[in-house]
């Protein structure tokens, strides 16, 4: 397993000689944060309180979302996988002595972790001193949020996983992703929280793995009540049980994509 | 030394490292427009089948689209054969591809396995997690394929910034930092000038002169072979033409071998019998033999004042070229 460090370290120093593209993510997460949490108040306006949420609350959600875009990668980019099917280059990493799914999971890790750090970090700070929110105070809540971050990042990892490999038999995943952010963008509860849906539609939304990404992590943070079971623990299941569930996926489908796999290219 | 039985004093030699046989691989492919979209079949490799015995440099040569590459991923185990078997190192690659990896080195001149951002020396330090080599021997062998491969000024250089023929040697390296068995290059000179090819053939002759690793290389750079192999295959059209070594492949060739006679004189153009002249240039002029190079040099001597004379042999390149551009019927398969 000394490889998937190394692939993780190397991953992370990659990412930091992005320095223009990091300053710029921070700039616009914090820039369209703002606005998203205005619209929101000016709908709290209306009404002070939504399914157990109150303005304050939303706004912290803003920031959560905004905080998650970089290690869950909910807009992108695609795991450099997806390319590699398409142009063939593929053949090379087939040629390592590594599971493909642990190699770029390694590789996520490695960038969601730089993200985490130089990203999300500043982005949720400009957004708990520009609304002047106060910080949630129990350690229990910080400490589950630390671990629904990494839960979320698995499950962010495990859905572009299978957006990339669905490659291996549709030759052009351009438009897999391109449904797949849209999906993930509404029902991650990332520009709307998902309290804000229809009930109905909302129950629907908490089914998917979606939600895992953005909605549970800041209701874990808020430990608010209309996590799965009502508590902490219960978000943080329902997190894992997709993580799991789509790495499970994930394996399987590799295991027969390089079967039958095509590479494609001389 | 006791009496031995002949067979255990002439052990038989070891088993080859590859074995191929029957091998075949075919590709669905659809064409045409979205709704008259027809399916067809190609069969990139058809009833292919070779062995290679340890320490050996062989040649796979062929056309473009001959499938030289489709076999090199069925030999890699990146590609399952649609009908045959395989067999390298005494694994099946297809299915035991993991295990495989640690044993052979792989290249694929188009591609690189080294990471775009990072510098080389990065990528190289992985290969010792990714194959378990003990650092000590993983230091050692670096410091050598540094000093042969010539990569001393670019280790700390990002990948993207070097230059093709960079990149090669340090795919070669990191291919070669686990000390495998097996070499197999698909076009490892592509693209590369005079001087990087010969650095990469030298490099590639000590290897397997000092090491024993066996290599097997495709590549359209006839160059190459002539340094390095002792004995070609040629695969068209999915099927082996030729399999020998390069002497028989000149044979086998009907491209004639020239005479070049300088004269002490320009004079019209000779001609003898059994010779027919195709290109004259002041005093020197190009004969195309058909019969025995010995009777034409005499009748020429005869009728002419000669400076010099050399007799060419075909070009592998010449020969090559008309080995592929026979019909496929006409051509069989030519084993030597
Ligand atoms: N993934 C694929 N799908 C469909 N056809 C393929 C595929 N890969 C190869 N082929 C076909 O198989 C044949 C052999 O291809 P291959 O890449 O093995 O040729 P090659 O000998 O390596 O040629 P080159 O010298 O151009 O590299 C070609 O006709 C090619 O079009
Ligand atoms: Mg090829």
């Amino acid at each position: 397993m000394r490889v998937l460090f190394a692939v993780f370290s190397y991953e992370l120093r990659r990412f930091s000689t992005y320095r223009v593209a990091t300053a710029a993510g921070v700039f616009t997460n914090s820039v369209f944060g703002v606005i998203n949490a205005m619209v929101l108040l000016a709908v709290f306006d209306a009404k002070p309180e939504i399914n157990g949420y109150v303005a304050e609350d939303a706004v912290l959600q803003v920031f959560v979302a905004q905080a998650m875009i970089g290690p869950v990668a909910i807009f992108g980019p695609p795991l450099d996988l997806a390319d590699r099917i398409r142009t063939g280059e593929i053949a090379v990493d087939l040629l390592r002595p590594v599971h493909p799914l642990l190699w770029w999971l390694a590789h996520d890790l490695g960038r969601a972790a730089f993200s985490l750090a130089f990203r999300s970090a500043p982005t949720f700070t400009v957004g708990l001193l520009v609304f002047a929110l106060p910080p949630p105070a129990a350690p229990e809540q910080w400490a589950g949020f630390a671990a629904a971050i990494l839960l979320a990042t698995l499950v962010g990892f495990g859905l572009r996983y299978l957006y990339a490999i669905s490659g291996f038999w549709l030759m052009d995943t351009r438009g897999v992703h391109a449904t797949a952010w849209l999906l993930g963008t509404f029902a991650s509860g990332m520009v709307l929280p998902l309290v804000l849906f229809p009930d109905a539609m909302a129950q629907v939304l908490r089914l998917l793995p979606f939600a895992a990404l953005v909605q549970v992590p800041a209701e874990i943070l808020m430990d608010k009540a209309t996590l799965p079971g009502g508590t902490i623990a219960g978000g943080l299941a329902y997190q894992a049980a997709w993580a799991a569930a789509l790495i499970a996926i994930g394996t399987l489908l590799t295991a027969r994509a390089t079967r039958k796999v095509v590479v494609q290219g001389g | 030394m006791p009496d031995l039985p002949a067979a255990a004093a002439h052990p038989a030699p070891a088993d080859p490292i590859v074995d191929v046989r029957g091998l075949g691989r075919s590709f669905t492919v659809s064409e045409g427009p979205f709704l008259r979209r027809t399916r067809r079949t190609v069969h990139a490799v058809a009833d292919v089948g070779f062995t290679v015995p340890r320490g050996a440099i062989v040649g796979y040569l062929g056309p473009n689209g001959a499938g030289k590459s489709t076999t090199m991923k069925m030999l890699t185990g990146i590609l399952s054969p649609s009908s045959g078997t395989v067999r390298v190192a005494g694994l099946e690659p297809a299915r035991q591809r993991t295990r495989l990896a640690a044993r052979i080195g792989v290249v694929f001149g188009q591609r690189t396995t080294l990471w775009w951002d990072l510098p080389l020396r990065d990528s190289l330090a992985l290969t010792r997690h990714l194959y378990h080599v003990p650092a000590t021997d993983h230091a050692r062998r670096l410091a050598e394929l540094t000093e042969l491969l010539e990569l001393g000024p670019f280790l700390r250089t990002p990948v993207r910034q070097l230059s093709l023929g960079q990149r090669m040697r340090g795919d070669l390296t990191a291919a070669l930092l686990h000390d495998p068995e097996l070499l197999v290059l698909d076009e490892p000179t592509i693209g590369l000038d005079v001087v990087s090819k010969s650095t990469i053939r030298e490099f590639l002759l000590k290897l397997n002169a000092e090491r024993g690793t066996t290599i097997l290389l495709t590549t359209h750079d006839l160059g190459d072979v002539e340094r390095l192999c002792r004995r070609v295959m040629v695969i068209d059209h999915g099927r082996l033409a030729f399999d020998g070594d390069i002497a028989a492949l000149r044979d086998s060739a009907p491209a004639p071998r020239t005479l070049v006679v300088d004269l002490a004189a320009p004079t019209a153009p000779i001609t003898v019998a059994g010779a027919r002249c195709v290109a004259v240039e002041g005093p020197r002029q190009w004969l195309e033999l058909d019969a025995n190079p010995a009777a034409v040099i005499a009748a020429v001597a005869a009728e002419h004042e000669v400076a010099d004379l050399t007799l060419r042999e075909p070009d592998i390149e010449e020969v090559v070229a008309d080995l592929y551009r026979r019909p496929a019927g006409e051509r069989g398969r030519i084993t030597a």
